[in-house]
């Protein structure tokens, strides 16, 4: 099941963990068993078999075996996703830079193509690892299973996935995350929740980035805001600005509370 | 166009349940997609047309239950049909639901030979 895109050759997923060697998975089996309780039948006849199973059981099973990892190493994973060009990289880079010294970080890079991305957290010192999704428009936990294993994030420590930038696919596939951050920045439309509902219907907090940028652009804070509650009474919403750093020390506050929240348990 | 890769595990899972039972043919499938699972039905079509050739599922009667979705307001206690996450609660204006279905995604049956 890597990533999808349904052609053999530019399909195939290359993870590349910085700093070390890199390898390519392209399309690789995974064992199975499957108990064998089948009776006899004539080749003629026809039979039903009810099968009741959900097509991202597959997905599912390898999120939960994420999450076990993550709880077994006091892992906050959060899984970041946005439209592309909305900030989810320069929030890490500014986030990385400031909280040095206090947490421990790791994070996970996807992008169809190039390590750009990669580049710039791994400037920050911190572990990253990048995955290239070829020609897939999401990141799927099987790929996140992948990049888990060649980089080996430290106990205790925060996991940032920055999903591929998109606000439709990636919205299907749980990677097995605590949580799910909808990144939008005010020079997007504020309807963008009611565009992409299935986004920030499954995110348990949206940041709004680039509010620096606010006297210059038709964008209604408080409208962004009721059209995120309706499609989300529960979402937390905070404003931030990476250039000019407001903001951001609210955000800095919401992950410490879940690095507390997650050393308790 | 997330549709593809759906349509591929489809492909995966039916190709499974088929080995199990012994069966060289399927000659149905029936799958469950809510009208909130996700799924745009145009790529899905688009998708599926493209992925079934050569596969287990290419001369297969593909029928879809449709589910609708429901929800409950967590305010009245209304239950009622959505079309959308953000649609109201009818009875009260309220936003504040339990959504009871349309999130189903599933291989419900095949009829294998």
């Amino acid at each position: 099941m890597c990533a999808t895109c349904g052609c053999d050759s530019g399909g195939s997923t290359a993870i590349h963990h910085l700093g070390e060697h890199e390898h390519t998975h392209g399309a690789h089996s995974h064992s199975h068993s499957h108990s064998h309780d089948h009776g006899h039948s004539h080749a003629s006849s026809k039979t039903i078999v009810d099968v009741e199973q959900d097509v991202l059981h597959q997905n599912n099973l390898l999120a939960q075996r994420n999450r076990g990892y993550f709880d077994a190493k006091n892992i906050l994973a959060l899984n970041l996703v946005s439209s592309p060009g909305s900030g989810k990289t320069s929030l890490l880079e500014r986030t990385l830079k400031d909280l040095k010294g206090e947490l421990e970080f790791a994070v996970i890079e996807g992008d169809q193509q190039t390590t750009n991305d990669a580049d710039r957290i791994h400037a920050t010192g911190t572990k990253v690892t990048q995955i290239n999704t070829g020609k897939g428009c999401h990141l799927d936990s099987h790929m996140v299973l992948h990049a888990l294993q060649g980089m080996k994030p430290k106990d205790n420590s925060v996991l940032f996935i920055e999903n591929v930038g998109n606000l439709v696919c990636p919205a299907m596939f749980d990677l097995g995350e605590k949580e799910r951050v909808v990144i939008i920045s005010v020079t997007e439309g504020d309807d963008k929740p009611l565009k992409y509902p299935d986004m920030f219907h499954s995110s348990t907090l949206c940041i709004v980035n680039k509010i620096d940028l606010l006297p210059y652009v038709p964008f209604d804070m408080e409208k962004v805001k009721a059209n995120a509650k309706k499609v989300n009474p529960a979402l937390e919403i905070l404003e931030v600005s990476c250039t000019s750093g407001e903001g951001l020390q609210t955000w800095y506050n919401w992950l410490k509370s879940r690095v507390a929240v997650s050393e308790l348990i | 166009m997330h549709e593809l890769s759906i349509v591929m595990s489809i492909i995966d899972i039916a190709k499974q349940q088929a080995d199990r039972a012994c069966a060289t043919i399927i000659d149905e499938i029936e799958l469950d997609i809510g009208t909130l699972s996700g799924i745009e039905m145009d790529s899905f079509e688009f998708a599926w047309k493209q992925a079934v050739r050569g596969s287990v599922l290419e001369g297969a009667v593909r029928k879809i239950n449709t589910i609708e979705a429901k929800a409950r307001c967590l305010d009245c206690d209304a239950v009622f049909s959505i079309h959308h996450y953000f649609d109201p609660c009818p009875v009260c204006g309220e936003h504040l639901l339990d959504i009871l279905s349309g999130k189903e995604l599933k291989v419900k049956s095949l009829v294998v030979s």
